[in-house]
């Protein structure tokens, strides 16, 4: 928030006296030119994912396709597998901010304060497992469907958000707390008016984080027969057309890009002014 | 309580005096943390007078900190009363309590995703004002505490000065006009200049508002100037004096507060005497817009070697010499950030200290809101200085009670030698009940008090 920074050195030049100078006027005319410079890289990320998938379409009118290949790459096959993606990423999404955010809320309160940090290295464990195991293990326990891909999906991406909920609502200034306390909010209050708003920034890259890793991880589900963009590659390793493999990778990817930009513009827009 | 101080109507004592603030009573208070072998504060005994700034001083650790978070129970006693304005408050809810009681931290405190006006505004708020009184409410105190609302509302903390973002603390701990202001060590984090200003305008707003202020800092310089009364601890809240700046400075209890006070005890009266209580010169008085020849001829015809030039608000902005004016055309209503500047409250050595900074051997004083008083000079420091000298200490015979009745310095005493404790009860503690009685002032007919003292 160059903005905000542009502010704070007048503020310190206008001295700590009661006379401070007027400032609006030099502000106004610079927020054009800082209100770009903040949305800038997000401008530019678009700008490449839409340039990859203009160019994966021109190579894809363009290329000399069997038959196999025009039959697995039809538009409305390609968009019922993107769909397949999208449903399994959000809706493991939608069940780990359920999960995760609560439980990262609870572990921060003071009765559950001492599992804050064994929890967090027991996250930063499982982060390291490779999806593949969690998703096959998973899916012969509970069998191959739909539901097991979700699920592990779930499992995979519950530990980034918990764990930056827990540093989020960790890293919130003590004395803050306690100033907010110390005025007669309660700590529910203090909660969702103190804490929560400062820890967002932190929260929100962790969801990001998550739903990057969903896209990604859900690539894998179709070895469990829970669809989406994933069926384009096996398939493609499979029969060895190096086309529908190539155009799977390039869908989960760009799909991954797109959604990370979408994360980031909800960041830039959530992130509490003053910080 | 905060609700029947907060409302128009002030208690009938009250508004005669002028006073808006509330007693506080800590009787028998003790504060054990678990797993810890000596309580933190060990049966203390206090009052703090309705109107008065107390100071708690003390070396970190001795508990001077639990003391007062006690107060709002943001700590809760273990056992003892807490009694605000003659409420027992130990078993009322908390946040109600608190909402009742300014609280002001080091570095002000103030919520960084919030505006100043938000920051303010929060208690208010929260005892349902509507959005226009907040509003005004804002503005008057952000007037109270120097700053200019236009200028200052909408900011963030962190686009503000270490030292404006204390001022804000101090005005949002000021929001709902509660009786008493607690403030653990509130100018801590800011450079010397700045606290010595954020002092004097402490002094000032207290000059007007009048509350019951309790200050933790371990500033015994900061505790003279500002404080009423010093409460000096000792570990475990071992209360080892508490009297007036003038009977500690002059009569130390015991070798722990000499030790405390530090040398130049003799140099720290200098702390004692006000700007206010010395003669101030007068200045010739110019504004901003006037042509310069016109207030040099005020100034010639005045036989002074300097004019202050004062805003619409009547604070100084600048102070030109004879020969400066005699260059200029027009005053300018540009402000010289180097002015040199005391509070009215300020004490002789902060003045002296300005002056000496400025090199200009005198410094403008400026009352409430920053509005310029007089001019103080090297000299009239320096009669002061043999005055005070002479000066006796005088004696005060409405100190309030404090003294502890917790096992606590008898066990710390007999550390190292442990027969003493058993010796017993009359004859062990010849020693720590002299020191206890050193600390009790004369102590009024108060059940408490007599209690206490009957334990001894």
């Amino acid at each position: 928030m160059s903005t905000g920074s542009l502010k704070a050195e007048a503020g310190i030049a206008g001295g700590d006296s009661a006379a401070g100078l007027p400032i609006a006027a030099a502000a106004t005319v610079s927020r054009a030119r800082t209100v770009w410079a903040s949305w800038r890289g997000l401008v530019y990320q678009l700008a490449g994912i839409i340039l990859a998938g203009l160019a994966l379409l021109v190579w894809l009118l363009t290329a000399d396709l069997s038959a196999i290949e025009l039959r697995t790459l039809a538009p409305a096959a390609l968009w019922v597998y993107t769909l397949e993606h999208l449903q399994l990423t959000l809706l493991a999404a939608v069940i780990v901010l359920v999960i995760a955010i609560p439980l990262g809320i609870a572990l921060t309160r003071k009765p559950l304060r001492f599992l804050t940090a064994p929890v967090l290295a027991i996250a930063n464990i499982g982060q390291a497992a490779p999806a593949v195991g969690v998703v096959v293990l998973l899916a012969l326990w509970v069998g191959f469907s739909f539901w097991a891909a979700t699920l592990s999906l779930v499992l995979y991406a519950v530990l980034p958000v918990l764990r930056n909920t827990m540093i989020g609502l960790d890293q919130v200034d003590a004395r803050l707390v306690e100033a907010g306390r110390g005025m007669g909010m309660s700590a529910t209050a203090v909660l969702f008016r103190v804490e929560l708003p400062l820890a967002v920034p932190v929260m929100l890259s962790g969801v990001r984080t998550a739903l990057v890793l969903l896209v990604g991880t859900a690539a894998l589900a179709t070895f469990i027969n829970g669809g989406g963009l994933g069926i384009l590659i096996t398939t493609g390793v499979n029969l060895s057309l190096t086309t529908v493999l190539v155009t799977g990778a390039l869908l989960v990817a760009l799909l991954a890009l797109l959604i990370d930009w979408v994360g980031r513009v909800v960041e830039h827009v959530a992130r509490p002014k003053g910080l | 309580m905060s609700e029947r101080n907060a409302s128009t109507s002030p208690a009938p004592s009250a508004a005669s005096t002028g006073i808006t603030g509330a007693s506080i009573l800590l009787d028998h208070v003790t504060k054990r943390f678990p797993g810890q072998v000596h309580p933190a504060v060990d049966g203390l005994t206090m009052e703090i007078p309705a109107g008065k700034i107390v100071m708690f001083v003390g070396p970190s650790g001795c508990g001077k900190t639990t003391t007062l978070k006690m107060i709002n129970r943001l700590i809760e006693p273990t056992e003892g009363r807490i009694v605000v304005d003659g409420d027992d408050v130990t078993e009322m809810n908390g946040d109600t309590l608190r909402r009742g009681i300014g609280y002001v931290i080091q570095a002000g405190g103030l919520f960084p995703h919030m505006t100043v006006a938000t920051n303010i505004g929060i208690v208010p708020k929260m005892l349902g004002w509507d959005k226009a009184r907040i509003a005004a409410r804002v503005d008057e105190l952000l007037e109270l505490v120097s700053l200019d609302p236009a200028l200052y509302r909408d900011r963030y903390p962190k686009e503000l000065s270490g030292g404006q973002q204390q001022r804000v603390g101090v005005a949002r701990a000021l929001a709902a006009d509660p009786p008493v202001l607690l403030m653990d060590e509130p100018f801590g984090a800011v450079d010397p200049i700045t606290r010595l200003r954020l002092q004097d305008e402490l002094l000032n707003i207290q000059d007007e508002l009048q509350k019951t202020i309790v200050c933790v800092t371990h500033d015994f310089d900061e505790a003279v100037k500002l404080g009423d009364w010093i409460a000096i601890f000792n570990e475990g809240a071992q209360l080892e004096q508490y009297d007036t700046p003038e009977r500690i400075l002059g009569d130390p209890a015991n070798e722990f507060v000499e030790n405390f006070i530090g040398s130049g005890a003799g140099l720290k009266q200098l702390t004692l005497t006000r700007v206010e209580e010395v003669g101030l010169a007068d200045a010739v008085i110019g504004n901003p817009g006037e042509r310069a020849a016109d207030v040099l001829a005020r100034v010639a015809e005045a036989g002074h070697g300097h004019a202050v030039i004062v805003d619409d608000r009547h604070r100084p902005i600048q102070w030109l010499s004879r020969r400066k004016l005699g260059r200029l055309d027009l005053i300018s209503a540009v402000p010289d950030p180097k002015l040199p500047v005391v509070g009215i409250r300020a004490t002789l050595n902060d003045a002296l200290d300005t002056m000496l900074v400025s090199s200009a051997g005198a410094a403008l004083v400026t009352g409430r809101r920053d509005m310029f008083k007089g001019v103080i000079d090297v000299r009239t420091v320096m009669d002061a200085i043999t005055r005070s000298q002479t000066a006796a200490v005088l004696e005060s015979d409405k100190a309030p009670v404090g003294l502890n009745t917790g096992m606590f310095q008898a066990q710390a005493s007999a550390a190292e030698a442990a027969e003493a404790e058993l010796i017993g009860a009359e004859s062990s503690s010849a020693q720590s009940s002299s020191a206890q009685s050193s600390s009790a002032q004369p102590i009024e007919a108060d059940g408490s008090g007599a209690d206490a003292r009957a334990a001894q």
